[in-house]
């Protein structure tokens, strides 16, 4: 076996790329206020996504309140409770989940995890946050204006999104556009930022093929962003046109409060294929960071080698790559060409095979694991079998002939919810638990954290479960109140108000969370640099939390892969990714 | 000696063959695109994502007008001008055509100058470049009044199909905005070169860090990206 020679440090090729020299904050504004330090940057991104997921958390109580007992608030109408939805499904798809994955832990763990001191363009990774908060704030004026937030579903379908009716034409359909408009130009910056990172910035050492799979995740899912959101920001510039200028890209002509309208000749087909080409993307760009974190918070907490990492980062591209062909899939009710269907259901049901490979990959991990039921192990367990279920059901809905009759149903709702709520969430709750240590030095107390997430955990399923029954039913989704219709029997009625009182029982819950994260900051045990004894770059910083530029002086050095647990004859089970190949001789020579 | 296995863990000794190979290449240490700046990298990432939001633009477009069951006015028509008593189709989007293609002409220049270091002749043909952007807009202006005078709206028009005038001011109004950030980008570079920020290696206003020669070039690629979107929407919008 021959070696390939490298000057300097054996096994290690020399740096490509010149250390960056940082901006250096000078003041408190431009050190924790207009900073161009990822790290503050995420922290930002993640304060401003939960404080807008709490509001969109809000919205589920009212909307459950109405569900379960209808008729006895009097404080909700339809109109509300349809901008209710809209504004609940839109707040947490894309302000909480997309920024909280990419902007939040992409911006934390890319940098450290690549071994980087920052990302490549701190400016502009700036710039990224503040239109993002922009796009919040212009999203959260909409409660304030004239006629409240747009109430025309998450999707925004035209011709209804726009027509007089739908609550929120005047104001918040023009402001929910615009939102997104900027929420994408502020994406776009900092998704640049985080392929450039991954991709050109990493130290000495890191190939790809020795990324923790939480940066694979996380950077699949940029680029996934970069190319699905443009499908987004042509369908809000064209619907936005024709509300404010009148054209009819989408509006065909109809007859509007009993006047034949100024639209004709539109298409609301074009809107729905633009829409969806971004919409189930955006499934798996809240996936894939999840299926990242939860691969090494499964491998640490396990103590063991993720199973088939070469496997799990192909499947990872796969994902993604094919679901920029299935996006039809939401469609089959819509009155498309109905053998487009044959095509979308093939493509979807493809997709079943890299998600198996990967749930398959997480369970053969555990598989005689050292398992330590952590908090953040218990959420990744919770994930995996939430996934599963969630992705089950995925498997009716993506068939055209099941899907025709559930369409619209509660049983759609129960499954996005499962599959692209409840699991992305428990993964974000998890990585909470995970990283908190790293981001302030101090652990979550366990046992807050512990009842915190049973309670998550039992609930989810108590809410959604029965969901699923509701909507085999045939109970609609959207609807304000079911009334007296006969093929809902009564037993219905009292199942809706139990899912009522979990939820809100689950909802409050989160409070304990809440209490838990600000409690810690000053209260919790005190964590050190590797709490979790995990391999990773981000555990080995000098300090922690980490200083600006991460690395002190010199840049660490990878030697190994990100998955070097309970390797046979090591002194520690796990062994640090810059922990230099002879180190661990002699620490094996000295055990031996 | 066990050590040429232990200094080397993780990494195969011999090159694999195959797509494993090409895989691997692509995987390789700090760098994916060796000798690509990040800046570089950032924008040809960028130019990527733009790709498809004028693609989508523009299949919306064609969906519109394969779908219409109103007659589509006819650009050629449309787009003529009457100039010293002949009627030419298309002969302003022809001219404007050409100056958006010359100027790459001279961004091209423009680029190859500023590797050489020099300062004068780089910032006087990215001015060029600029001018004929300018010059261009100016053009669209033109045309954009000519057609409104003629009674294109947004939601109608005199000839036909509403969606005509909606997507000519939609998918033009964004490639000249598109030209328009082009060219504010041009005079701030160009002012760079010729001031020699880039030689004293002089921090940027806003990002305090240093600039170099490369941003032509950067500059450079966004600026063609323009112009070959530009060709498509000639191809598709007005030729069509």
């Amino acid at each position: 076996m021959v070696d390939i020679p490298y000057e300097g440090i054996p096994g290690i090729p020399p740096a490509e790329v010149p250390d960056v020299e940082l901006y250096h904050p000078r003041s408190w504004w431009t050190r924790y206020v207009f900073s161009q330090d990822a790290k503050v940057i995420a922290i930002q991104y993640s304060l401003t996504a939960t404080a807008i997921g709490l509001v969109a958390l809000v919205l589920s109580w009212l909307m459950r309140l109405q569900l379960g007992f209808p008729g006895t608030f009097s404080f909700i109408d339809a109109n509300q409770y349809l901008q209710f939805i809209t504004m609940h499904g839109m707040i947490m798809v894309i302000y909480l989940l997309t920024a909280l994955f990419l902007g939040g832990f992409g911006n934390y763990l890319i940098p450290l995890m690549v071994g980087a001191r920052d990302m490549v363009f701190p400016y502009v990774n700036m710039l990224s946050y503040w239109v993002y908060l922009l796009a919040v704030l212009v999203l959260a004026s909409t409660f304030f204006v004239p006629g409240g937030p747009t109430g025309a579903g998450w999707t925004l379908y035209p011709p209804q999104a726009i027509l007089s009716g739908t609550p929120g034409q005047d104001w918040g359909i023009i402001l929910m556009m615009s939102s997104l408009i900027l929420f994408i130009i502020g994406f776009t910056m900092g998704g640049l930022n985080y392929v450039v990172t991954v991709l050109q910035a990493r130290t000495r050492g890191m190939t790809l093929m020795r990324l923790p799979l939480t940066v694979w995740g996380i950077f699949t899912a940029t680029v996934m962003a970069l190319l699905a959101f443009p499908a987004l920001f042509v369908a809000s510039v064209m619907l936005l046109l024709d509300r404010l200028l009148g054209t009819s890209f989408f509006m065909p002509s109809l007859v509007e409060m009993g006047t034949l309208s100024k639209y004709g000749g539109g298409s609301p087909l074009l809107f729905q294929h633009l829409f969806w080409f971004f919409g189930h993307p955006e499934v798996y760009i809240v996936a894939l960071p999840a299926f990242g974190i939860v691969s090494d918070l499964i491998s640490t907490h396990a103590r063991k080698n993720i199973f088939g990492y070469r496997m799990m980062v192909w499947a990872i591209v796969a994902i993604g790559a094919l679901s920029f062909i299935v996006w039809a899939h939401h469609m089959y009710v819509s009155g498309m060409f109905p053998q487009f269907g044959y095509f979308f259901a093939t493509t979807t049901l493809i997709i079943a095979i890299p998600t198996a490979i990967k749930v398959y990959n997480w369970v053969l991990t555990l598989w005689r694991g050292d398992i330590h039921l952590t908090v953040p192990m218990l959420f990744a367990l919770g994930f995996i079998i939430t996934f599963v279920n969630g992705g089950l059901t995925g498997l009716f809905l993506g068939n055209v002939v099941v899907d025709v009759p559930l369409s619209d149903t509660m049983f759609v709702v129960a499954h996005f919810h499962m599959v692209m709520g409840v699991a992305p969430i428990m993964v974000v709750l998890g990585a909470i638990y995970h990283w908190y240590p790293k981001v302030t030095g101090r652990m979550l107390n366990e046992a807050l954290g512990k009842f915190h997430f049973w309670v998550t955990f039992l609930g989810a399923y108590l809410i959604f479960f029965p969901m699923h029954y509701l909507g085999l039913l045939g109970v609609p989704r959207r609807y304000f109140e079911l009334g007296d219709a006969t093929f809902i029997p009564s037993s219905a009625h009292s199942l809706n108000a139990f899912i009522s009182v979990v939820a809100l029982t689950v909802g409050f819950s989160q409070m304990v969370f809440l209490f838990n994260l600000a409690w810690s900051l000053f209260k919790g045990e005190a964590s050190g640099g590797n709490p979790w004894r995990a391999t990773t770059l981000e555990w080995q910083t000098p300090e922690t939390p980490p200083g600006h530029g991460n690395w002190g002086k010199e840049l660490p050095v990878v030697y190994r892969w990100a998955y070097d647990y309970s390797v046979p004859g090591a002194a520690e089970d796990f062994i640090p990714q810059n922990q230099p190949p002879r180190a661990t001789q002699l620490i094996q020579g000295a055990a031996s | 000696m066990a050590e040429t296995v232990l200094t080397n863990p993780g990494q195969s000794p011999a090159r694999p063959e195959g797509w494993r190979g090409v895989a691997d290449d692509w995987a390789s240490d700090q760098r994916a695109f060796k000798n690509v700046s990040w800046g570089k990298a950032m924008m040809w990432i960028f130019l990527l994502s733009d790709t498809f939001i004028f693609s989508c633009f523009l299949l919306s477009y064609m969906t519109a007008r394969m779908s219409t069951t109103v007659p589509w006015p006819n650009p050629s028509e449309v787009f003529a001008l009457n100039i010293a008593g002949k009627h030419i189709p298309l002969i302003l989007i022809a001219i404007m055509t050409f100056i958006l293609i010359s100027s790459s002409g001279t961004m091209a220049m423009a680029v190859n100058f500023g590797y050489r270091r020099d300062r004068v002749r780089t910032a006087a043909l990215m001015l060029a470049t600029a001018a004929f952007g300018a010059t261009f807009v100016g053009m669209q202006a033109f045309e954009w009044t000519k057609l409104i005078m003629e009674g294109v709206r947004p939601w109608g028009n005199p000839w036909g199909a509403p969606q005509f005038g909606a997507s000519f001011f939609m998918i033009t109004g964004f490639h000249g905005t598109h030209v328009t950030i082009g060219v504010i980008f041009l005079i701030a570079i160009a002012r760079k070169v010729f001031r020699g920020d880039f030689d004293v290696e002089r921090r940027g206003f806003f990002t305090s860090r240093k600039g170099y020669y490369e941003i032509v070039e950067i500059t450079g690629l966004y600026w063609h990206f323009v112009d070959l979107v530009w060709v498509f929407i000639f191809a598709f919008f007005y030729l069509w």
